[in-house]
């Protein structure tokens, strides 16, 4: 089976935003990144998908240079070959102009079945998925937490809300965006990194036009939907001065 | 025209469809004519109960294919629907269900879809919409571009049912002919079910003490269950922890879990993503104890404590036992 797994690359829970001058986008020579983490879940189900089904595991990312930062470790922790959409535009482009820069590559390659993270947690659309499989002429699902295959006939448990699944099938080929926690995540081995070196990454050009979907004119804090009573202090003293409130103030004690 | 696609599931409204009309009310002001559409099968009596809101019209869409959801079906019906109206814009709340097709209707329609959207507003002329980034340590204002209708997910718990107005009498129902081929549709659905019998009820719980990653893991979990104790409360989690398996997943809050509103919520070393906030921020009084002072839960505490956790949970239970 030949599977795709499609990453990107996010600042790190971690880092502390700042804006860039004219407060549409954040600094990028301030951000440290990592693999975005439901897609991380997206490749730790493909590996296991491989191992089960045998087949190859591609991780497909589209951004500037920097994302082959977790391209090389996807491929450390077992992904065959990767996939990369290169232009420097494609760091903050939102989720179709990133979907209509991959569907040309990936489409050429005949994907089994391709898996990503239900959302980023960088600009969250939740919709890279879902676009990417419509220009691909794929069925897909979403919030899945458990895949089986059998044959050509792919099933699935989605998750729905308030602690309710339902299984649903579809005919491969086929796209699921992966729910975090769908299975527990393997980390790159030393072995694993030597051997990464050795992969092939492919580097295809951003195809031309893919104009954006969504502008953004303001970026800033969120605004307080309350008026937080921050307690300072020592541990103790803040303690202290929390308990009382609670007691005397919100009565919840 | 706005047009808010209501949801429904076996002849029972989705409540978020109220705050999605209520939304699309605030941003019309009066301006712009608000259409209510509800798909489904044999979905009258939604479409009756929807119309107690102050709107146009409100649009059945009934099909037999659209019984029991699929994203190919409720495509196929919701992008004949709108080439039909010609709305301006398309509403929906951000539903797992919305999240399921509507990128997908997005790309067939070919226009601009902006999710998870909690505020609208206006900028230079055109509608703006507000929504949370970077985990919630940012809010965008959004305009969306290309030609219209635009297609807008309303969050859940952005905006209040309540706020929603009521028409003086009810609105007129239609119903939309939509033509779904069913040997199109690709998925096959299985009925929903749940897994096992949640076992707490933390919707009951008149106070809770909620562990996010700022544990950092599985044996400092103790540390919340003392805490928990102290404040006799049920002990509850966010997504990751549950992911873990450092909690059993019917402890967990927020959209994929249990939404709460107990009398005190103490979150402890929880950030406040989206996710999480929109299954407490009901609660009548919030604590959050994190080392980030930036971190998006104080948006929506009560009273913050800024500090390490694994001094602060000790100091508060000794003074809870004063």
């Amino acid at each position: 089976m030949k599977i795709a797994v499609c990453i990107k690359q996010v600042p790190t829970r971690e880092w502390q935003p700042r804006l860039n001058d004219d407060k549409t986008w954040v600094r990028d020579q301030d951000v440290s990144y990592e693999m975005n983490e439901p897609d991380a879940y997206a490749l730790e189900e493909a590996l296991r998908l491989r191992e089960k089904h045998s087949g190859e595991v591609v991780v497909c990312s589209a951004g500037p240079t920097r994302v082959q930062q977790v391209i090389r470790e996807a491929l450390a922790r077992g992904a065959d070959r990767a996939l990369h959409v290169e232009a420097d535009a494609l760091g903050p482009a939102d989720a179709f102009v990133a979907a209509s820069a991959l569907s040309a590559a990936m489409a050429e390659q005949q994907f089994d079945l391709i898996l990503t993270g239900l959302q980023s947690d960088d600009q969250g659309h939740a919709q890279f998925g879902p676009v990417l499989a419509e220009k691909l002429g794929m069925p897909h699902s979403t919030i899945i937490m458990e895949v089986n295959v059998d044959g050509s006939v792919l099933r699935v448990k989605r998750e729905l809300e308030g602690g309710w699944f339902q299984y649903l099938s579809m005919p491969l080929p086929a796209l699921l965006t992966i729910q975090s926690g769908i299975n527990t995540l393997r980390y790159a081995t030393l072995k694993g990194i030597m051997a990464a070196k050795k992969k092939e990454i492919i580097k295809v050009a951003a195809p031309a036009g893919g104009g954006a979907r969504q502008k953004i004119v303001a970026l800033y804090a969120p605004q307080k939907s309350k008026q937080t009573v921050m307690i300072g202090g020592s541990p103790a003293e803040a303690a202290k001065e929390l308990v009382k409130r609670l007691r005397e103030e919100a009565r919840v004690l | 025209m706005i047009l808010v696609i209501a949801e429904q599931k076996d002849g029972k409204l989705n409540r978020a469809s109220w705050e999605a009309i209520a939304a699309a009310q605030q941003l019309s002001a009066g301006a712009m004519p608000v259409k209510v559409a509800v798909a489904g099968h044999n979905v009258s009596g939604v479409a009756g109960e929807l119309a107690q809101a102050a709107v146009a019209e409100v649009i059945a869409v009934d099909h037999a294919a659209l019984a029991q959801y699929t994203p190919d079906a409720f495509v196929q019906a919701l992008q004949q629907l709108i080439t039909q109206a010609a709305p301006a814009m398309v509403f929906f709340p951000h539903s797992y269900q919305t999240r399921d097709f509507s990128a997908t209707l997005a790309t067939r329609l070919d226009r601009a879809l902006v999710t998870d959207v909690i505020g609208v507003t206006q900028s230079g002329g055109a509608a703006a919409f507000s929504r949370p980034m970077f985990q919630g340590k940012l809010t965008a204002d959004v305009v969306p571009q290309g030609p219209t209708p635009h297609l807008i997910s309303i969050q859940i718990g952005a905006f209040r049912a309540d706020a929603m107005q009521k028409g003086a009498s009810a609105a007129s129902v239609a119903t939309a002919a939509v033509k779904i081929d069913e040997s199109t549709l690709r998925q096959k659905p299985e009925a929903p079910f749940q897994e096992a019998k949640q076992a707490v009820d933390l919707s009951q719980a008149e106070r809770i003490v909620s562990v996010g990653r700022g544990i950092k893991s599985q044996e400092n979990i103790a540390v919340a269950e003392q805490l928990a104790k102290a404040f006799g409360a049920e002990l509850a989690a966010s997504r990751p922890i549950c992911d873990n398996g450092w909690l059993p997943m019917e402890r967990q809050i927020g959209s994929s879990g249990q939404t709460v509103a107990p009398k005190l919520y103490v979150a402890l070393g929880i950030s406040g993503a989206i996710q999480h906030l929109v299954g407490m921020k009901g609660s009548r009084t919030i604590v959050a104890i994190n080392k980030d002072a930036e971190a998006p839960i104080f948006e929506v505490a009560d009273y913050g404590i800024q500090g390490d956790l694994f001094e602060l949970a000790p100091a508060i239970i000794a003074e809870l036992q004063k």
